[in-house]
C-alpha cells in the first residue's frame, strides 16, 4: 500500500536509471544515513562502537571485495584474508615512510599494493577456472601468510612480529593508535565503506561491471562477444583487491589496533566467503546483510547464556557457536541458496502488492 | 654467480655427499605423500560420484580419529571402539545425506561447495563440543599398530624407518587396491561410475542416487578413519589437522579432480618434492616453505595441464 511506485513518473532517463528509483526507497536510505551518521555516534556506547559497527563495516567492504570476484565474475576465490593482509601491512609500510600524511589517504593508496598482488595471483584465472581457481587462490593465501612472517622488512623488525599502529592524524583530529575515539575511527570508516559501496554500484552497472557478468555467465560467449578475458578477469581480480586491502588497512588502523598473521588468515578468507553466499552472491546489499548476520549473530551468542542467566563456560559457547554457525550456513542454502538479498527482494515484492493479493 | 650455485648445483652435491640422509628424506616424503593421498581419495571418492567438493572431509578424518579415541577413553576396548567408529561415520554419512544434499540436489557447484563448509564448522564445534579441543594421542599401540623402528645401514650411514610407517603405506595400498576392485568389479561400483558420469541417465536406469550418496560418503568417512589413525599415530590427534588436510588439494589438482590413481601420484610428488624442497633448497628462502611450496607446485602444473594429470580433457561448447 504504502511501497509502490505508482503515481511517480520519470521524465528522463537520468531518473529511469538510477539506484533507487522509488522514493520510499529514497527515503529509507536517507533514514539509514541519518542513524549511521547521527543516531549511533550519539546513542551507542563504545563497546556497541568498536566491537559490533566498526568490524561489521569492515567486513562489509572485504566482502563487497570478495562478491565483486565471485559474484559477479563468477571467479571463485579463497584468498581474501591474504590480500586484506596485503593492504594492512603495505598502509603500515607507506605510514612508516610518509608519517606526516593523512592515514585515510594512506589507506587508500594501500588499496593499490593489494590490487598488484591480485593481478600477480589473478594470472591463472586466465587458463583454469571454478574450483582450480580456488586452490591457486589458497597458494596466494600460504604464501602471503609465510611472507608476512619471513620478511621482517614488512613489520619493521618488531620482535613480536606484530605490526602496531602507531597515531596518525588527519584534518587535526586523531584518527588512528590508541588515543583514537571510537566515534572518529567509526565515522571515517563508515565514510569510506559507503563511498566504496557508491562507487562499486557505479561500475557494477557500467561498462566493466557488464562485462564481468558475462564472463560470469558464460565466458567463451563473452569472449565471442567482444569482451577481453584477459581485461576483464584482471580488472576484477584488481578491483577486488583493492577494496579487500583497504578493507584490511582499515581493520587494521581503525578497529584492531596491532595485527599478526592471524588476522588474515584462511579462516577469515572462509569467513568473507560466507558473508558474500549467505548474503547473496552478485547482490550489494546482501553484503551489508551477510557480514551483519555472521558477525552480528555470534556476539549475540555469546551474549545470550549471561542474559538469560545460564552459566555455561566460555568453551562451550564457543563450540555451541561454531554449531550454530555451520547449522545457519547449511539452513540458509537450503531455504535461500542466492541468500538473504533475496529474500529481502522477495519481502519488498510482497510489500508492493500489500494488503491486495493482486495489483 | 653465488645464487644460481646455490640453487643449481649445491643442493645436489649435499645430496651426493651424504646419500643416507637422502634416503631418509626421500622416506619422510614418500610416507607424506601417501597420506596425502589418502586424505585425497576421499575428496576424489566424494567428487566422482556426485560432484560435490567435499571441503569436510579434513575435519572428517580429525572427527574420525576423535571419535575412536574417544570412546576409548571412555572405557570401551579398542576394536570394539574402532567398529563403533565405522558405524559413526555410517551415521554420519547418512545424515548428511539425508539433511544436506538431499535438499540440495541440482544446486550449483558453489552452492554445495559452501554446504560443505557449513558441515566443516559444524563438526569442528560439534567435535570440540563432545571431546574438547585439547589434542589426544592415538591409540595405536592398542589396535595392534608396530610401534618400533629399524635401523638400516646403507652407504655407511643410517637410515631409520618406523614400522608405523610402513603400516600406514601398507594400509594405504590396501585401501586403495580394495576401492579400486570395488569401483571397477562390484555391482555398487558401477552404479557409481555411472552417477558419476551422468546424474540423470544413472536415474532413469534405476540407479538410486540417494543410495549411492551414503555409500560414497561412508567410503569417504572410512578413507578418512583410516588417515586419521595414520596421521593420529605420528602426531596427535587435533584440530591442526585440518590445515594439514588443505594439502590434498593441490595434490588434487596435480591427479585431476576425478582420478583415483592421480590421486596416489599427485600425493607422491608432493610429498617427496615438499620435504626433498624444505630440507635443501628451503634454507635458501628461510624455513617453512612446506606450507606453500605444494600450493605453487600445483599452480605450476595447472599452467600446463589444466586439468590435471589423469583429469579428463575439458571440451567446452556454447
Amino acid at each position: 500500500m504504502f511501497y509502490r511506485e505508482v503515481g511517480q513518473f520519470k521524465t528522463s532517463y537520468t531518473a529511469d536509471s538510477q539506484v533507487f528509483p522509488i522514493l520510499q526507497d529514497k527515503l529509507a536510505i536517507i533514514a539509514m544515513l541519518v542513524i549511521a551518521y547521527v543516531v549511533i555516534p550519539m546513542a551507542g556506547n563504545d563497546f556497541f562502537i568498536t566491537t559490533v559497527m566498526i568490524p561489521f563495516l569492515v567486513f562489509t567492504l572485504a566482502t563487497i571485495g570478495l562478491n565483486i570476484l565471485v559474484g559477479y565474475t563468477g571467479q571463485l576465490s579463497l584468498g581474501t584474508g591474504a590480500f586484506m593482509g596485503v593492504g594492512a601491512y603495505s598502509c603500515y609500510k607507506l605510514t612508516t615512510i610518509f608519517p606526516d600524511v593523512n592515514i585515510i589517504i594512506m589507506v587508500l593508496l594501500s588499496g593499490f599494493f593489494a590490487a598488484g598482488v591480485g593481478i600477480l595471483f589473478g594470472l591463472p584465472s586466465l587458463r583454469i577456472k571454478g574450483f582450480y581457481l580456488a586452490v591457486t587462490t589458497l597458494a596466494a593465501q600460504f604464501f602471503l601468510e609465510w611472507a608476512f612472517i619471513r620478511i621482517p622488512w614488512l613489520y619493521n623488525y618488531n620482535d613480536s612480529g606484530a605490526i602496531e599502529v602507531p597515531q596518525r592524524e588527519g584534518f587535526g583530529v586523531i584518527l588512528s593508535g590508541a588515543a583514537a575515539q571510537p566515534v572518529t575511527r567509526y565515522l571515517v570508516v563508515l565514510s569510506i565503506v559507503l563511498f566504496m559501496t557508491w562507487i562499486a554500484s557505479n561500475l557494477i552497472r557500467g561498462r566493466i561491471g557488464r562485462s564481468w557478468m558475462m564472463i560470469r555467465d558464460m565466458d567463451i560467449a563473452a569472449e565471442l562477444m567482444g569482451v577481453r578475458p584477459l581485461y576483464a578477469k584482471l580488472s576484477a581480480f584488481a578491483v577486488s583487491s583493492f577494496y579487500c586491502g583497504v578493507a584490511g588497512a582499515m581493520g587494521v588502523f581503525f578497529w584492531l589496533g596491532a595485527a599478526e598473521v592471524e588476522s588474515f588468515d584462511i579462516n577469515h578468507s572462509f569467513l568473507f566467503l560466507f558473508m558474500a553466499i549467505i548474503g547473496g552472491l552478485g547482490s550489494l546489499i546482501g553484503c551489508y546483510m551477510g557480514a551483519a548476520f555472521i558477525w552480528i549473530l555470534p556476539i549475540i551468542i555469546r551474549a545470550l547464556p549471561g542474559a538469560l542467566g545460564l552459566d555455561i563456560n566460555a568453551a562451550t559457547v564457543e563450540h555451541i557457536n561454531f554449531m550454530m554457525i555451520g547449522g545457519m550456513i547449511i539452513f540458509f542454502l537450503i531455504v535461500e541458496p542466492h541468500g538473504l538479498a533475496r529474500l529481502w527482494q522477495i519481502a519488498k515484492e510482497k510489500l508492493r502488492t500489500w494488503p491486495f493479493p493482486y495489483s | 654467480m653465488d645464487i644460481l650455485y646455490n640453487i643449481l648445483i649445491d643442493p645436489f652435491l649435499q645430496m651426493g655427499s651424504a646419500p643416507d640422509f637422502f634416503l631418509q628424506v626421500l622416506w619422510s616424503g614418500f610416507v607424506a605423500g601417501t597420506l596425502y593421498s589418502l586424505i585425497a581419495l576421499g575428496f576424489v571418492l566424494i567428487f566422482k560420484a556426485s560432484g560435490v567438493f567435499n571441503f569436510a572431509q579434513g575435519i572428517m578424518v580429525v572427527f574420525a580419529a576423535l571419535t575412536l579415541v574417544g570412546l576409548y577413553q571412555a572405557g570401551i576396548p579398542a576394536w570394539i571402539a574402532l567398529f563403533m567408529t565405522i558405524g559413526a561415520m555410517f551415521a554420519l554419512a547418512w545424515l548428511v545425506e539425508r539433511i544436506v544434499l538431499r535438499n540440495l540436489v541440482n544446486q550449483e557447484e558453489i552452492i554445495l561447495f559452501m554446504a560443505t563448509i557449513g558441515l566443516n564448522y559444524f563438526l569442528i564445534g560439534f567435535g570440540e563440543y563432545v571431546f574438547g579441543g585439547e589434542p589426544k594421542p592415538m591409540i595405536a599401540a592398542e589396535l595392534g599398530l608396530p610401534t618400533g623402528s629399524t635401523t638400516f645401514e646403507p652407504f655407511g650411514g643410517i637410515l631409520i624407518i618406523e614400522h608405523l610407517d610402513v603400516a600406514a603405506v601398507i594400509m594405504a595400498i590396501i585401501l586403495v587396491t580394495a576401492l579400486a576392485i570395488f569401483f571397477n568389479k562390484t555391482r555398487i561400483g558401477r552404479a557409481l561410475r555411472a552417477v558419476a558420469d551422468d546424474h540423470q541417465a544413472a536415474l532413469s536406469v534405476g540407479i538410486s542416487l540417494n543410495q549411492i550418496w551414503v555409500i560414497v560418503w561412508f567410503a569417504a568417512g572410512i578413507v578418512a578413519l583410516a588417515t586419521g589413525i595414520m596421521w593420529g599415530a605420528k602426531s596427535d590427534v587435533s584440530f591442526a589437522l585440518q590445515i594439514v588436510a588443505l594439502k590434498a588439494l593441490p595434490v588434487l589438482i596435480i591427479g585431476g579432480f576425478t582420478s583415483i590413481p592421480g590421486a596416489i601420484i599427485g600425493g607422491l610428488v608432493i610429498g617427496f618434492g615438499e620435504k626433498l624442497f624444505e630440507i635443501y633448497w628451503g634454507g635458501l628462502l628461510g624455513s617453512g616453505v612446506e606450507g606453500w611450496f605444494a600450493y605453487v607446485i600445483a599452480l605450476v602444473f595447472l599452467l600446463f595441464r589444466p586439468q590435471g594429470l589423469f583429469g579428463e580433457k575439458i571440451i567446452e561448447r556454447i
